[in-house]
């Protein structure tokens, strides 16, 4: 179930830097809560986010517990060529989540 | 002369007939969102920062994947929501006739599934009950709430505005104590609204998850230390009709964000 949202210009500029922003659906389990009966509920939050840029790594996020559920993350990426951007996520239990979004490069 | 004063008294007395008709006068009705900073009122409005938008998006997901044993899809009749969903949550919770029972948009999709696509009811609260029910509501939002109180509707009404005028709990505290003799004051750190579903599904930062006005309704029944009653319960049911009658002329902002 990948759930997430990414938002990129309709159209970048080359040579430029572009505003790129996710929002990842994840519960972000901080590992302090209880449940109602007092049994503790274990750490699950993403620990690492990573952003490719046509297969170049230009962002990576090591995440923790202070951040909330369904994290936001903005970035700024210099436009180089037109291409995809592809997102990568892992998280405590160790289940990955992928999602992509094309960019178009003008001039 | 006479009669100019007898049409003039008879305007006065329907003016007067339609202010007892609403217990919040129009200029007074005010959305949960007129009590938030301005920085959640902001993350409501940007349709990118607001998280309940993810639950929208996979909503449309489901709208347009087939199901059950029909294996047709909520788009195979309905085609394009944007169109066929637009003012329906507005006009729910509604009396359905041929069920006999009152049904909110939980109910109406839970209906359409078991009814006409042959699949089983989704759980209330589950995520994807609650994906599509902001799905369909989101088609409405900017429309203003219009619910119809017709004769099934009528005893249900009655029973909702019994419920929220009602003390109970150890608090000894009725919905209209707060959210009509005190809305506007604050309850330690929080404001106190008047008590509007017109947002919901919405995101709650405190849940850190969109949840339904269910699930909100049942958390003022435990701050008021009563017992609380499941999530589509009738008593719940009642008093959401009676929600959208009170705040009727209010605008849909679903998925909204809460504090």
């Amino acid at each position: 179930m990948a759930d997430a949202r990414i938002q990129v210009p309709a159209q970048v500029r080359r040579g430029e830097a572009f505003e790129v922003k996710v929002i990842i659906r994840h519960a972000m389990e901080t590992g302090y809560r209880l449940t109602d009966d007092g049994k503790p509920i274990p750490r699950n939050v993403i620990r690492e986010v990573t952003c490719r840029y046509n297969k170049v790594e230009v962002f990576r996020a090591e995440t923790s517990s202070g951040i909330s559920a369904n994290p936001l993350i903005t970035f700024y990426v210099m436009a180089r060529d037109s291409g995809e951007l592809v997102f990568d996520w892992i998280d405590d239990t160790g289940v990955r989540g992928t999602e992509r979004a094309p960019v178009s490069v003008a001039g | 002369m006479m009669l100019m004063a007898a049409a003039f008294l008879l305007g006065a007395a329907a003016c007067l007939a339609q202010a007892q008709q609403r217990n919040i006068a129009l200029p007074e009705l005010r959305s949960g969102s007129t009590y938030m900073s301005p920085d959640i009122k902001a993350m409501q409005d940007d349709t990118f920062a607001n998280p309940a938008m993810l639950w929208v998006e996979k909503g449309a997901k489901l709208w347009n994947a087939a199901t059950g044993a029909s294996a047709q899809a909520c788009a195979s009749c309905h085609k394009d929501a944007a169109a066929s969903m637009k003012g329906v949550a507005a006009r729910h919770p509604a009396f359905d006739n041929k069920a006999g029972k009152l049904l909110n948009l939980e109910g109406r999709i839970n209906q359409c599934r078991t009814a006409r696509q042959g699949a089983p009811a989704l759980a209330y609260e589950s995520e994807e009950l609650l994906a599509l029910t902001a799905y369909v509501a989101h088609q409405s939002r900017g429309l203003p709430l219009n619910v119809a109180i017709h004769d099934g509707a009528r005893p249900h009404f009655e029973r909702g505005q019994v419920l929220y005028q009602r003390r109970m709990g150890q608090m000894n505290l009725a919905c209209m104590h707060c959210h009509e003799w005190n809305a506007g004051k604050r309850l330690l750190a929080e404001p106190i609204s008047q008590g509007h579903g017109n947002a919901y599904p919405a995101y709650r930062l405190e849940w850190q998850a969109a949840g339904s006005l269910h699930r909100r309704l049942r958390a003022c029944y435990f701050g008021v230390r009563a017992e609380m009653p499941l999530p589509g319960a009738q008593d719940l049911l009642d008093l959401e009709l009676y929600l959208g009658w009170r705040g009727q002329a209010l605008l849909v902002e679903t998925p909204g964000v809460r504090r």
